[in-house]
């Protein structure tokens, strides 16, 4: 029964295109050193570590069954053996033509793995002009040509029999490398009949005897149609420590058999059609953190147990034992949440690994010198999160060079270093993780920003934002593209993108200015989408759940500090700014409990850096909940992201902070002009605005 | 009295796939969907009402973990909002993986209604919900109105889009 | 049946490895380089090694010589597994004590034949 491999073959793109991160982040370090003039020692392991991984791949793509894979990669090893036996120089050209090397290879082990075994025409171009690439500049260097792996020298007298008069007299090496003559004529024994005579002249007297060396030798007639061939096959492995001869037996009749192909290394008949390997994701779990999870399964099992034992027979007595049952079973609960929570967790490093070699690109691409620096790779996030925060981190850094950075000259025409600098850090605070990335380019260009969203129609004419504002304005739609539209960060992704797609992750991002020191950006995100710290509030005969990191602070007010402007919406002073003033109950049309406001409580929540008050009857209390969708069964609301099921069974909703905000401030832009960035709609409509993402998860 | 002609529909998967349904009253009306699409019947229990939804979205439930909103179908029919008590009922629906609890007077029983006994409704002119309604039946000289479930389920339908659906 | 270790860097090829030996009864060690696999030998009795040539930490040659100084494994049969064209590698395996060499690419079915050639 065939034995079925292809199970493997995820792990071995998995594995494949890991090394090949590897060996792209080693390259672009060696492209930086000798940029910089540094690189002139480049370390040995570094080129041991390159070449194995090349190697590996190389290896297993021809055991699965991917030929062209393993073709292209066997080009790329005989380059990197030519670089680290020192036979070419390790320059500029040479990592370029590497880079796109691995970028080839990547994206042909990507194909396969997507099941896309025929290579399109385009794509088996590139590779066969990297590969002329690569054997051009190994023939310059003087480099044996690649070419395909030559099989061994075919000496073949041709079988047909009636066989071979073979002498084998083993060295002295040979059984301590463990081999074994029986082995060898039981393989003989295998293509013919074999007899053998055994010469034990050569045995020494005792004080000369050595059980590690063999003494005997054969004479061995074998009855085969087998060619010389194969029989010498046989004795492959010790052909330098033996002495053999081979002849063939007197032919008493014609050959008649046709030669018998000896198995070859040739690659292997799997197939290497369809894998299936895209369908499903999986994530690399530490040991350590499976070992924790199935302790504490346990330890509930046993609390479990010891409740179920107290429940059965109770009496009142008892009551002490089942509270003290049921304070465990929460602490369990609450351990093994964590503890699976922290499953789905992986270092940001992964996302931020590509970031890079997508800047090197970029800044190759518009003629910029960018540094790129990391900090915090190892903060961890939801897995989820982590997948979707990639494509608007990449956008950001691009955005970041092609609008922030300056070209070189006018860089050190201000006084800069010519190469910029654009610096990543993440870090953990508290239920959130925070991005910042931010460069020493020229800052937001406020003019462009200001004039472009009077054009569009964003600004009330007599308007004055303050700067701040101006910076924020980079997220409505329409204003992010530069005015030359480029290639690279104009494409159909906007920052209005970019932030709906952190908003659907529950998170924010903020832009922070300095024109001609740089600009910052900060996103927050939230540490997992399953469960969300919130803040439950009464509003009416229900009770809400406001997301904790949606809330700035709660105050009480009262009537006398809400002005309202004629047709306007109703305002309070926050310190020194002005926010709008929302009333649940109106929003929800439901009756409020607290007669006035200095009954209730405004919570005052925070979203996309704009802020709004909200109304509500009562603070009940914080609490972890875990997010249900409601678009599941349902739909979307407006003013509601998602929904949980509280303590005792009832469905509480959890409120889109952004949502709401966003819809205060559009009722405000419409009756006072323009004021902190609210969107172009229907005045005093809620439910017109654009989908700007909610705050809750996809979770069922 | 209406009696059955020719069966009408060739597609029996809108009415359930085969015969059986499950009857039930709304009012003086008896109704009937396809036994298939019914996924279990439960009491009727609080219900988390969903700000700016219209009259018959009563809200979401909790079903034993799912969120799952509720339709008064008397409201969604345009009959008077009835009083809620320990008799009343929600039929949990399941219709391609959507589901829904439509709140009803009562629930009746299995019955099993063969193809051939179906029959075109007649043109309800004025009444509400009339979109909803599959066909007929008779059964024991009840008239039974069966209703196409997944129109009923589908989320334009429940929001609906005349007027007096959007409520107030 | 027997206790065979397969010693290579690349998981794909070790899990591949593994599957083929398990499913005919022998019983398999993994180790991902040759120090991992040094360690290995010595808390477990191994009939096979099998190991692959360019690793990190310890390669292929350099394990042989390893094991090869350990008197338990003085005459235990050691696989390498190298490419057509690693020749050089092959001779510097053999005079570092290795039994023989299995060719990549090879599929299970090969893989196989060597192994009950060499364990009988």
């Amino acid at each position: 029964m065939p034995i079925d491999i292809r199970q493997f073959h995820q792990t071995f793109f998995e594995e494949s295109l890991e090394g090949l991160a590897d060996m792209e982040t080693e390259l672009l370090s060696l492209e930086q050193a000798i940029g910089e003039g540094s690189g002139a020692q480049v370390e040995a392991e570094t080129l041991n570590t390159l070449f194995r991984a090349v190697h590996s791949i190389k290896g297993a793509s021809g055991t699965f069954g991917y030929g062209e894979i393993a073709e292209f990669a066997h080009a790329l090893e005989t380059l990197m053996d030519a670089l680290r036996a020192g036979e070419l120089p390790i320059d500029a050209r040479v990592i370029a033509l590497l880079l796109r090397a691995v970028d080839q290879l990547r994206a042909m082990i990507q194909a396969a793995s997507a099941g896309r075994t025929a290579a399109r025409a385009g794509e088996q171009s590139t590779a066969h002009r990297l590969r002329d690439e690569v054997e051009t500049l190994l023939a310059a260097a003087g480099v044996a040509a690649t070419g395909r792996d030559a099989p061994a020298p075919a000496d073949r007298d041709a079988g047909g029999g009636p066989g071979w008069e073979i002498g084998f007299r083993p060295g002295p090496g040979l059984l301590a490398n463990g081999n074994d003559p029986l082995r060898i004529f039981r393989e003989l024994a295998g293509l013919g009949r074999l007899t053998a005579r055994t010469d034990i002249s050569a045995l020494p007297d005792w004080e000369g005897f050595d059980p590690a060396v063999c003494h005997l030798s054969w004479q061995l007639r074998l009855e085969t149609a087998a060619s010389r061939a194969q029989v010498t096959d046989a004795f492959e492995w010790v052909l330098g420590d033996c002495d053999l001869t081979l002849a063939p037996l007197a032919r008493s009749r014609p050959p008649a058999a046709a030669e018998r192909r000896a198995p070859d290394s040739s690659s292997a008949d799997t197939t290497p059609a369809e894998t299936g390997a895209a369908a499903v994701g999986s994530i690399r779990v530490g040991i350590a953190k499976v070992d924790a999870l199935i302790n504490m399964v346990g330890e509930l099992v046993i609390t479990q147990a010891m409740l179920t034992q107290t429940a059965n027979d109770f009496a009142p007595d008892k009551l002490a034992r089942l509270q003290a049952g049921v304070a465990q079973l929460e602490r369990n609960t609450r351990d093994l949440q964590e503890s699976v929570m922290s499953i789905r967790m992986l270092p940001i490093g992964f996302v931020f690994n590509r970031l890079p070699r997508a800047a090197r690109d970029t800044a190759a691409q518009l003629g910029k010198r960018v540094r790129l620096t990391l900090a915090g790779e190892r903060t961890e996030l939801d897995k989820t999160v982590i997948e979707r925060i990639s494509d608007p981190l990449l956008h950001l850094v691009r955005n970041s060079i092609d609008h922030g950075i300056e070209p070189p000259a006018q860089r050190v025409a201000a006084g800069k270093s010519e190469t910029g600098t654009i610096a990543l850090h993440a870090q953990q605070k508290g239920g959130n993780v925070i991005i910042e990335l931010s460069d020493d380019g020229a800052g937001l260009p406020r003019d462009r920003i200001l004039a472009r969203a009077r054009r569009l129609g964003r600004l009330a004419p007599d308007a004055t934002p303050t700067p701040a504002e101006i910076d924020a304005m980079i997220f409505l739609p329409g204003l992010s593209t530069a005015e030359v539209v480029s290639d690279i960060s104009g494409r159909g992704v906007g920052m209005d993108v970019v932030r709906n797609n952190i908003q659907s992750l529950g998170g924010s991002v903020e832009v922070e200015s300095e024109p001609g020191r740089g600009t910052r950006f900060t996103l927050r995100l939230p540490l997992t989408l399953a469960i969300l710290e919130g803040l439950s509030v009464q509003v009416g005969e229900q009770s809400y759940i406001i997301p904790l990191v949606n809330i700035a602070e709660s105050i009480c007010l009262t009537d006398a500090q809400v002005s309202r402007a004629a047709g306007g919406p109703e305002m309070f002073a926050l310190r020194d700014e002005f926010l709008p003033l929302v009333r649940l109950h109106e929003v929800f049309n439901v009756a409020a409990r607290a007669p006035s406001l200095a009954d209730g409580i405004l919570v005052v929540i925070e979203a996309d850096g704009r802020r709004a008050g909200v109304f509500v009857d009562e603070l009940l209390g914080q609490q972890q909940v875990v997010i249900k969708n409601l678009a599941a069964h349902y739909q979307r609301v407006d003013g509601i992201a998602a929904a949980t099921i509280l303590g005792d069974g009832a469905v509480a909703l959890i409120l889109d902070a952004a949502s709401l905000v966003q819809a205060a401030h559009a009722r405000s832009y419409a009756a006072h002009g323009y004021r902190g960035g609210a969107e172009r709609g229907d005045a005093g409509e809620l439910n017109n605005r654009t989908d700007a993402g909610t705050t809750g998860g996809h979770l069922q | 009295m209406i009696t059955a002609t020719a069966p009408i529909h060739d597609d029996l998967e809108a009415l359930g796939g085969d015969s059986q349904y499950l009857t039930f009253r709304l009012g003086e009306q008896e109704y009937a969907i396809g036994i298939l699409k019914v996924q279990e019947i439960r009491v009727w229990d609080r219900v988390t009402p969903i700000p700016n939804s219209p009259r018959h979205v009563k809200g979401v439930l909790n079903l034993r973990g799912t969120i799952v909103p509720i339709i008064d179908l008397r409201l969604r029919f345009g009959l008077d909002e009835s009083e809620y008590n320990e008799l009343t009922v929600i039929v949990v629906v399941n219709v391609r993986g959507r589901l829904a609890g439509l709140v009803v007077d009562a629930v009746q029983d299995v019955i099993d209604v063969p193809p051939d006994r179906h029959c075109a409704a007649p043109d309800y002119e004025g009444r509400e919900g009339r979109e909803f309604i599959l066909g007929l039946a008779q059964k024991d000289e009840q008239l039974l109105v069966l209703l196409d479930i997944d129109k009923l389920v589908n989320p334009e339908a429940i929001i609906g889009a005349t007027p007096e659906a959007l409520g107030s | 049946m027997a206790t065979i270790m397969t010693v290579d860097d690349t998981a794909s090829m070790r899990q591949m490895i593994s599957f083929t030996l398990n499913s005919i009864g022998h019983s398999v060690i993994e180790a991902c380089d040759g120090q991992d696999a040094l360690k290995l030998a010595q808390g477990n009795k191994v009939d096979l090694v099998i190991a692959d040539i360019n690793m990190p930490n310890m390669d292929g040659i350099t394990l042989v010589k390893s094991l090869r100084a350990l008197p338990d494994y003085r005459y235990t049969p050691i696989l390498m597994l190298t490419t057509e064209s690693q020749e050089a590698k092959r001779q510097e395996g053999r005079a570092a004590g290795a039994t023989g060499w299995i060719v990549k690419p090879f599929n299970p079915e090969q893989l196989l034949n060597v192994v009950k050639k060499v364990l009988g």
